[in-house]
């Protein structure tokens, strides 16, 4: 059988996708729970105040599907200033390709009105040196451009912007 | 784990689509970097629970206190991967216009009247064989800004999760017969015009419930394992 192709998100996502639990990937008094904010930039650097952000990732063991965690985050809104605020908990380390181990991440998916479909991201926590430096899929992006996958520490959890287009254009994946 | 085919070219529209305006400023410049699939890509969410509360989650005319005005409708059809295997307990989550074609939202502003009784969103979980199933009312086409005289043909949105972060797909079932197709950049922004064929529902007599309500049908099929031998044709 044949895929069903992608279409825009947009316009008036949020009468359907987001809700309010959504940006709660774990409940904001988890044990190590912390905050990851951004914004949403366009190639002119305008906040895109009609995007939608969504997240998945392992839990803090590395393991995934445990009934007690969602893993999964959304936020995101229209008519909103382009930010967004997902609450979580830094995931573990999970094997990657040939028996290697990815450092921490977070994949990302960003939707948007004006995107026909996704970008996939991923998030990697710039605390975390020692495993990035033997991360094989950062290994695969151009030095240059690595620092665009980092979230930075910030009081009360860490920020990461997405640049859609333009200088600082955030690396994004074909899977 | 087995990984997932990749997705054939034609199939999904290209970020970068002058005739959608809105592409311009919103799509990536630098190429895509490759990413292997891993557990992070070969997992994902199970949302049921969470999103799909209410017993008329589904029925989009049940959930105020009267009756939507419009062509009562019902929306039916199977989640599937491109092996053929149903999806199960996947989550489908839809929203739409209103029958005049205006959305419950502050942004539209286009002089269509809303409807007290029409909020424009469902959910529900497919079942064993990857059924899901709405009732709604038959959503108008709008006009957008795009180009002069630009209409959007009539559709809904539909968000699947699948069964992986490799599966998420988000997009708009179009009605047969539309004659705003032909003018619609985002419709056409898929390049394989069978592809495009696909976004399109079939009028279903059978599931047609006499004296109440049209049926549509509509299949999506989201992506499946690699290595697939026999891919039938549909």
């Amino acid at each position: 059988m044949s895929l069903t192709p992608s279409q825009t998100v947009g316009p008036f996502f949020s009468i359907g996708l987001p809700w309010p639990g959504g940006p709660y990937v774990v409940p904001e008094d988890s044990p190590g729970a912390t905050r990851i904010t951004g914004c949403v930039y366009d190639g002119a650097g305008e906040p895109i105040t009609d995007s939608l952000v969504e997240t998945w990732q392992a839990d803090p063991e590395g393991g995934f599907g445990a009934a007690e965690f969602r893993g999964f985050g959304r936020a995101g809104r229209e008519a909103g200033d382009g930010t967004f605020e997902i609450v979580t908990v830094k995931p573990g380390q999970v094997p990657g390709p040939d028996g290697t181990m990815q450092a921490p991440h977070i994949d990302v998916s960003v939707f948007a009105r004006g995107m026909l479909q996704r970008c996939v991201t991923r998030i990697y926590f710039a605390d975390e040196q020692e495993a990035n430096d033997r991360d094989p899929v950062l290994a695969s992006v151009p030095a240059e451009r690595r620092a665009t996958l980092l979230a930075v520490p910030q009081p009360g959890g860490y920020r990461f912007d997405i640049h859609l287009q333009g200088p600082g254009e955030t690396v994004f994946f074909r899977l | 784990m087995r990984r997932y085919a990749p997705e054939p070219e034609g199939t999904h529209p290209p970020l970068d689509y002058p005739p959608y305006r809105s592409t311009e400023l919103r799509h990536p410049k630098q190429p895509l970097v490759y990413l292997p699939q891993t557990i992070t890509e070969l997992t994902g969410p199970q949302l049921g629970r969470e999103r799909v509360l209410g017993e008329h989650d589904h029925d989009l005319t049940r959930q105020h206190e009267g009756e939507p005005i419009g062509e009562r409708i019902i929306v039916s059809g199977r989640v599937l991967d491109t092996a053929g295997k149903p999806l199960r307990g996947t989550l489908v989550e839809i929203w739409q216009a209103n029958s005049a074609g205006r959305y419950r939202h502050v942004g539209d502003r286009w002089p269509a009247p809303l409807d007290p009784n029409f909020s424009g969103a469902g959910r529900c979980l497919t079942d064993d064989e990857g059924r899901y199933q709405f009732v709604t009312i038959k959503p108008g086409p709008y006009p957008w800004g795009n180009h002069h005289n630009a209409w959007r043909p009539a559709h809904i949105h539909f968000s699947l999760l699948g069964q992986a972060f490799a599966q998420r797909l988000v997009t708009q079932m179009y009605f047969p017969g539309d004659p705003l197709f032909e003018y619609d950049p985002i419709f056409n922004s898929v390049p394989d015009p069978a592809a495009r064929a696909r976004m399109v529902s079939h009028f279903s007599l059978e599931d047609t419930i006499p004296d109440w309500a049209q049926a549509y049908s509509f299949d999506i099929v989201l992506r499946g394992p690699d290595q697939t031998v026999f891919e039938e044709e549909h």
